[in-house]
């Protein structure tokens, strides 16, 4: 059976060690020719600058060769052909498609059609399984485990895609903690909460980011768009009460570490950069470790 | 149901030999029951009766249709739009056997994503759910991962 990678929960907890490991082993040594003679298809039907540099980055260290398209204005697409053709058809082509889609399940349909092996990297506001994997690989190293995590999760936690998979990854390991911290409209979904519920997760909510952040271990901010408020006045009331600044880190705890799946706009003040417990950039750059591991476990390369 | 009115719809649908009866489905929803059980396709006698009195629904219908008896799984595909039906399996003018729809543990084909953002609502392709809850009714698209919910669901 192939190894399509398009939700988070597609892969064992053993296959999150799994992928951990071999993260680190990439890390030590980024260039393995593991892809060598192989082509893999990168259609990105929304651009994304960052996460494809990272896939194309983690491919070509891998040795293997790129095709595809990087924004949908180049592809057939907007031609009116359906996703359904061009997948078939690049499917005849490529060892391994690396897709992100404006749709969400796009992805999830993409690898039924297909007979090599899908990696979603981003179907709408749905899944983005990658980044979740990298976010995991980038707490294990600065914390040593996986387990007693005491995570804080900061912003737009209705519509964050990364938490959402980051709660569900996270609540495989020992004995995790969640404090959600968002404004009453991007609150943490009731699903969310009922998932943690069943499990026996404890959580806590709070609509003021404020001293609490102490307790963490992973301070996890996202974005807060204007966009996703209903009413402006509401918009104008939270935005400063979510940046995270640098005397507010005071008194955390001295192995906490700030993550934030970037790009940021100003929910991370910039004097937070040069803390030692800012860690977003080194965070993205651990993606190009963790997509390689991911290749190389979905092309049973490793 | 008094004998009275049992009589009046005796009258109104008539008997079949062979075949089965579906009793107790809402009235507004006949039509459909009929597009999903595919029986505007089938060669077999059908006759129905719509807007019938019934203590439970309001207004009910039902669907008589000879020599067909069918599987579990095809008629588990009306429970969410009749949860309450009853089939009436007949041979030779006498009930044989009762059966109550079941809701099945996948839904496919019938109900349309709501996620406006779903591929399955860009494209042609069949719908897939799992049934996440049975009582309050929560279908799990199994393409964008979205729960579409009793008051959400919309047929083909
Ligand atoms: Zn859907």
């Amino acid at each position: 059976m192939k190894k399509d990678l398009i939700s988070i929960t597609d892969y064992s907890k053993d296959e999150y060690l799994k992928i951990m490991k071999l993260a680190a082993e990439f890390e030590e040594n980024p260039n393995q020719e593991l892809l060598k003679g192989k082509v893999v298809a990168s259609l990105f039907f929304e651009p994304s600058t960052r996460t494809r540099l990272s896939f194309e980055t983690a491919i070509s260290r891998l040795g293997g060769r790129i095709v595809g398209f990087a924004d949908p204005g180049s592809s057939s697409a907007t031609k009116g052909e359906t996703l359904h053709d061009t997948i078939k058809m690049v499917s005849n082509y490529a060892d391994l498609i690396v897709m992100r889609h404006p749709l969400e399940g796009a992805a999830r349909y993409a690898a039924e059609i297909s007979p090599v092996p899908v990696i979603n990297a981003g179907d709408g506001a749905n899944q983005h399984p990658t980044q979740t994997l990298l976010d995991m690989y980038s707490i294990l190293k600065t914390q040593g485990t996986l387990d007693n995590m005491n995570i804080f999760m900061v912003g737009d936690l209705k519509f964050g895609r990364t938490v959402h998979s980051l709660l569900m990854a996270m609540s495989e390991f020992g004995n995790p903690i969640f404090n959600f911290i968002a404004p009453e409209e991007l609150q943490m979904p009731k699903v969310y909460k009922l998932f943690l519920k069943e499990k026996g997760i404890r959580f806590f909510e709070h609509t003021e980011f404020t001293n609490i952040i102490s307790e963490a271990d992973i301070i996890y901010m996202t974005r807060v768009q204007k966009e996703r408020f209903s009413d402006p006045i509401e918009y104008e009331k939270v935005k400063n009460i979510y940046i995270l600044n640098n005397a507010m880190l005071k008194n955390t705890k001295p192995n906490v570490k700030i993550l934030h799946p970037l790009p940021r706009v100003n929910e991370i003040h910039t004097d937070v950069d040069s803390n030692e417990k800012a860690y977003y950039f080194t965070q993205a750059l651990n993606g190009v470790f963790t997509r390689e591991a991911i290749i190389a476990h979905t092309m049973n390369l490793k | 149901m008094s004998n009275d009115m049992k009589k009046k719809l005796k009258l109104k649908v008539s008997a079949i030999k062979d075949g089965t009866v579906i009793d107790h489905i809402p009235a507004k929803n006949l039509f459909t029951v009929i597009t999903i059980l595919g029986l505007d396709k089938i060669e077999n006698q059908i006759t129905f009766g719509t807007n019938l009195d019934s203590g439970k629904l309001g207004t009910k219908a039902i669907i008589k249709v000879s020599d067909k008896f069918f599987e579990n799984d095809e008629i588990n595909k009306i429970a969410l739009i009749a949860p309450h039906a009853k089939l009436n399996i007949i041979r030779d003018y006498e009930v044989v056997e009762k059966k109550i729809v079941k809701i099945p543990e996948v839904i496919k084909g019938i109900v349309k994503c709501f996620n406006p953002k779903c591929i399955t609502n860009h494209e042609k392709i069949s719908t897939c759910f799992s049934v996440i809850s049975k009582e309050s009714l929560e279908l799990k698209c199994k393409y964008c991962e979205k729960i579409t919910s009793q008051d959400q669901i919309k047929m083909y």
